[in-house]
Order: structure tokens, then sequence, then C-alpha cells
């Protein structure tokens, strides 16, 4: 790593998080799991405490990067029985906002996932943090952390799909 | 007939489905059943100073609990105004010495009491601000810190009516080093299935390798050692309470050392396990350290202390639906990389985003599905019967079931459930 600044313009942000969205709705989760950093993390706070810090807090979801893959080898095995067969799913990501430049660059951007499963829609809306790292001419994932803005999960049931 | 037929001779049990699906049914159970137990409201850890409030939903009404700023002690009111209706506490949690209705902007203490009305010389006969104090719920009690409150002004009083589950909860708090706190963040989800299928489903030990075979890969492939199997007991608690205990195969916070936590836990582990020894004997230390629990307190509250401890509380809004409220309980007072650990261990089971809770409620929903289609009628419950019962048999399910149909009465029979 270099103290040099890195440039990143939020064009190219975009195209990172819009190719991560089609993965995620493809199903290519050992593909979407490339887009990470081995010390990479996955976080979701619980929707009371959307500040929520998993060294103190209780959070929804709390992945390194073992977990991350143990969660993808899951959603990937006929044997995660909520999600087998697969829900349908729709990421789109918008107001993204590259927020400063550094070693690793932050972004965050507004998020609404639809699942589409046996008859049944939900809605999953929120906001992406993430911090990207400029590798090999790319982007990788650092953290991605998704806060919730649905006071409950009562309409959605569970975060079995990634977000 | 009875929907709970209880056959020990036969050594048969069934429940019929109409128990799951009848409206009918469902709206006698909020009668006969959550207007006549005590129902968990929450832990006193969550309001810890005068004035801090927690409010939601206890057996479907709105209340809110309080503590009082004069008396210091645990208030449990109605959430409604005395004067017209409107809910007095409108946020979930926070700290305050009054509760105002915004609608007319009459005012209450943090002890319910009546402290403001506005153009009062308005009431021609004067106003009673004696009796316009907020409504208490009839009856408030707790025991080692866990609030139960309930709507019928006779039950017995809550230690009596804990029976059996009392010793459990001591393992649970004495385990923890005897004061515990609700971790801050809550698990709110619901789905479409009768609560009394989510009462067997965290009591079942038959269900686990069958249903979490991806949770028990993932132990295994960062290398957690699980020979040592599921294997223990259950037990019925009285008064509908029932308990399962068997070996852990996963690690728990305390005091059981697994990969997860990092070769560098290992001492601080076996510390603490010494501890509970010191304090507790050997026999109750194993107890505490490796031995999982999971305690169903009638009719609607688990405690389960196994990879680490959460509380939940449930409701049915609709004979298919329930809506679940599920906390993380830990030790008063824990260190910062022992908590860390704890709620990174929850997480690989618990709740809607981890390896095993999506998968019970897909379960769940299925067998309320499959209800739905009729043809058969009966539930079968009847594993273990006529012999000491495992934990991986159904008598921790019979003794809920004994108890539900005993409060039901003759409401919960065949010819009336439709």
């Amino acid at each position: 790593m270099t103290a040099a600044a890195v440039t990143v313009c939020r064009q190219e942000v975009e195209d990172f998080l819009y190719a991560e969205a089609a993965l995620l709705d493809s199903w290519r989760l050992d593909d979407w799991l490339l887009m990470f950093d081995e010390d990479a993390k996955y976080e979701m706070p619980c929707n009371d405490a959307p500040d929520g810090d998993p060294a103190t807090d209780l959070m929804l979801i709390d992945d390194d990067y073992t977990r991350l893959a143990a969660r993808v080898a899951r959603l990937n095995s006929r044997r995660a029985h909520r999600e087998y067969p697969h829900s349908r799913t729709n990421h789109q990501v918008f107001n993204v906002r590259v927020d400063s430049l550094g070693d690793d660059v932050s972004v965050t951007a507004s998020f609404t996932v639809w699942r589409f499963r046996a008859g049944r829609s939900s809605c999953y809306v929120g906001r992406y943090r993430y911090r990207l790292r400029k590798r090999d001419g790319g982007l990788l994932i650092v953290c991605k952390r998704a806060e919730l803005d649905m006071t409950d999960l009562r309409d959605v049931g569970d975060v079995a799909v990634i977000l | 007939m009875p929907l709970v037929i209880d056959d020990p001779v036969a050594q048969r049990f069934r429940v019929h489905r109409s128990a799951m699906t009848s409206p009918d049914i469902h709206r006698a159970e909020i009668d006969h059943i959550f207007a006549k137990s005590w129902l968990y409201v929450g832990h006193e850890s969550e309001i810890p100073e005068p004035g801090d409030f927690v409010r939601r939903p206890v057996g479907g009404r709105p209340v809110f609990m309080v503590r009082g700023v004069k008396t210091g002690q645990v208030n449990v009111f109605h959430n409604t105004c005395t004067h017209r209706g409107a809910l007095v506490c409108r946020q979930d949690a926070g700290n305050s010495k009054v509760f105002q209705c915004f609608y007319h902007a009459w005012t209450f203490d943090s002890e319910g009491q009546l402290k403001g009305v506005p153009d009062r010389e308005a009431y021609g006969g004067g106003l009673n601000f004696e009796e316009l104090g907020l409504r208490r719920v009839a009856r408030v009690e707790s025991y080692r810190g866990f609030v139960f409150a309930s709507y019928d002004r006779d039950i017995v009083d809550l230690p009596t009516y804990l029976a059996g589950a009392k010793d459990y909860i001591d393992l649970v708090v004495d385990g923890c080093g005897g004061s515990v706190e609700i971790v801050r963040g809550t698990n709110q989800y619901s789905f479409g299935a009768n609560w009394k299928l989510l009462v067997e489903n965290s009591v079942d030990g038959y269900h686990a390798e069958s249903t979490h075979d991806t949770y028990f890969k993932y132990l295994v492939s960062i290398g957690t050692d699980l020979r040592g199997g599921v294997s223990g007991r259950a037990l019925d608690l009285g008064n509908g309470h029932a308990v399962i205990e068997y070996s852990s195969p996963w690690g728990r916070p305390v005091a059981k050392w697994e990969p997860l936590f990092g070769e560098e836990a290992r001492v601080e582990i076996d510390r603490m396990r010494a501890d509970l020894v010191a304090r507790h004997g050997e026999h109750r230390a194993h107890t505490m350290a490796e031995v999982n629990r999971n305690l169903l307190i009638y009719p609607n509250l688990i405690i389960n202390d196994i990879m680490a401890v959460t509380v939940r509380t449930f409701y049915p809004p609709a004979p298919d639906a329930v809506d679940v409220t599920a906390w993380a309980l830990a030790p008063v007072d824990e260190l910062p990389t022992l908590r860390q650990r704890r709620l990174d261990s929850f997480l690989t089971f618990l709740g809607p985003g981890g390896f095993a809770t999506p998968d019970d409620v897909e379960a769940l929903e299925s067998c309320q599905q499959g209800f739905a289609g009729g043809g058969v009628e009966w539930n079968d419950i009847s594993r273990g019967m006529g012999r000491p019962s495992m934990a991986n048999d159904e008598e921790q399910m019979r003794a809920f079931w004994r108890r539900w149909q005993h409060q039901m009465g003759a409401v919960a029979d065949l010819a009336g459930a439709r």
C-alpha cells in the first residue's frame, strides 16, 4: 500500500456496485465472493440499532471472510431450506456518494432489494456503507454494511438472502 | 373429543391440527391463555435508571415498563390515556420523568400519577386525579431480573407459577456470574405459522441434525469436534414449563472452548470454568458450562442457553401468524473480548440472518401450509413415550400441550374447532 491518495470516480464505483448487484441477482455467489478482499467483513445491524457496533451490540449479521464464505457455501447448497429453491431478487442501488478518498474509498448508497418467493414479495430498504480498496487496477470490498430503514423485520421475516 | 389426545397406555400422543388453524381456537387462546398467564414483559436491565422506559406489546396489548423516579420500582402500565385513549408512551425506549398524552396534553409521572390537565376548571365536579392515574397491568412481578405481567388479578404468584423453571433460570443467571443484562439490538420478525409450532421448535432436539445440516457443516469447517453429539434429557417442569438439557457439540461463551473463539481464548475460558467450579462445585459448574438448556416458560417465553443465550417471546396476531421478539442475554460487566465472542457465537446460529433460524422459519411455515391441505387431521407427538425422555424426544412438547388443553378446557374440542 502506498500513502498516496487513491482516486476513483463515481462512475467507476457505480459500475462496480451494479456488477455486484447483477452477480447477486443471478445467484453467482462464488463470483460475488471474489469481489471481497480476504480480510473483508459483511455487517448488518439490528433495525432498532442502525449504528450498532458488532463489538458491543447484537447485529443481524457480522461475517468475517470465513463466515461469509460459509454463508455462500450454505446458500449454494440444497440444504439452506429458507433459500431452496432460491428467491428471485432485484438489487437496486442508487444515490451513490463517494464520500472520502484515501488508501481506501468510502462509499454510501441507497438500496432497495426486492425478494420474491413462493407467491410472496418482500422489500428491503436501506443504506449501504462500503469500504473499497483499489487493487490491480480494480476494486475490492473491504467492508460492506447494510443498514435497514424498516423499523423491524415483521414484513420480510428474515434476511436469509444477501442484501 | 379434546384436541389433545394423551394415551399413555397406547403410548400415543396426538394434537388435532385445528389447534393451529382454527380462528375460534385462536380467539379462545387470547382469553384463556394470554389473559390468564404470566407473560414476559422485559428485563430489568433494560431500564436501569429512574425514568428509563421501554414500550412493547405484551400478549398483544400495548403496555410500557418504566422505572419510577420516586420509588425506583418497575412499573408496567397500560399504554393508554385515561382521558380518551391515545397512547401516552410513543417511543420504543428512552428516559422521561413525565408521559404526556399529545392529544389533550394530560400529563402523568413515571409512577403513573396524573399530574397535569389543561383547563381543569372546566370540570364542574372537579377531577379525581387519584382515579385517573395510568392503569397498572393487574399483576407485575419479577424473578432474577425477568419482569412478568399478568392481566389476571387472581393468578398465583410468579414463583409458584414458574415452578421447576425457577431452577433453570437460576442456572442461566448464575452461570453468567449472577447478574445479566439484555444486549442492545433487537430481533423483531414475523412469519406465517401458528405460535405453538414455534413453542415446539424452540425445544425440539429431534430436528437439529436434519434441518440444520448447513450449520453443523459450518462448525465442522472451522474445526469444531462434533463427536460428543447431542445427548441429554427432556423434563416436564410443571405448569406447562419444560426444558431439554443436552451435551454441547458447539462452544459456549461460559464456558466451553471451540475453534470459533480462537486459540487465545482457551486460557480465559478455562479460568471462567474454574471460577464456576469454585463457586458452585464441579457438578453444577459442569451443568452451567458444558450443558445446553432450551427452556420453555409457558406459554410464550423461551430462554435458550446454547452457543449464546437468547430470550425470545412471541404472540399470535392470527392463527397462522406469529410475531417474534428476541434478544441476546449476557453477563453484566462482561469483558469486551468475551462479549464480542459471545455475540459472534450468537450470530452463527441465531437470529433472522443466522445460519439456522431462517430454516426453522421455513420449516414452520411449511407445516402450516401442510395443515391447510386437510386430509391428515392429527400431528403425532408421541416420540419417546414409555421411556425416560431424551432431549430428542417430545416429552417437553407434551408438557406444553397438556397444560394448553387444561387451560383451554372444553373450548379446545373437536366439535367447536373449525
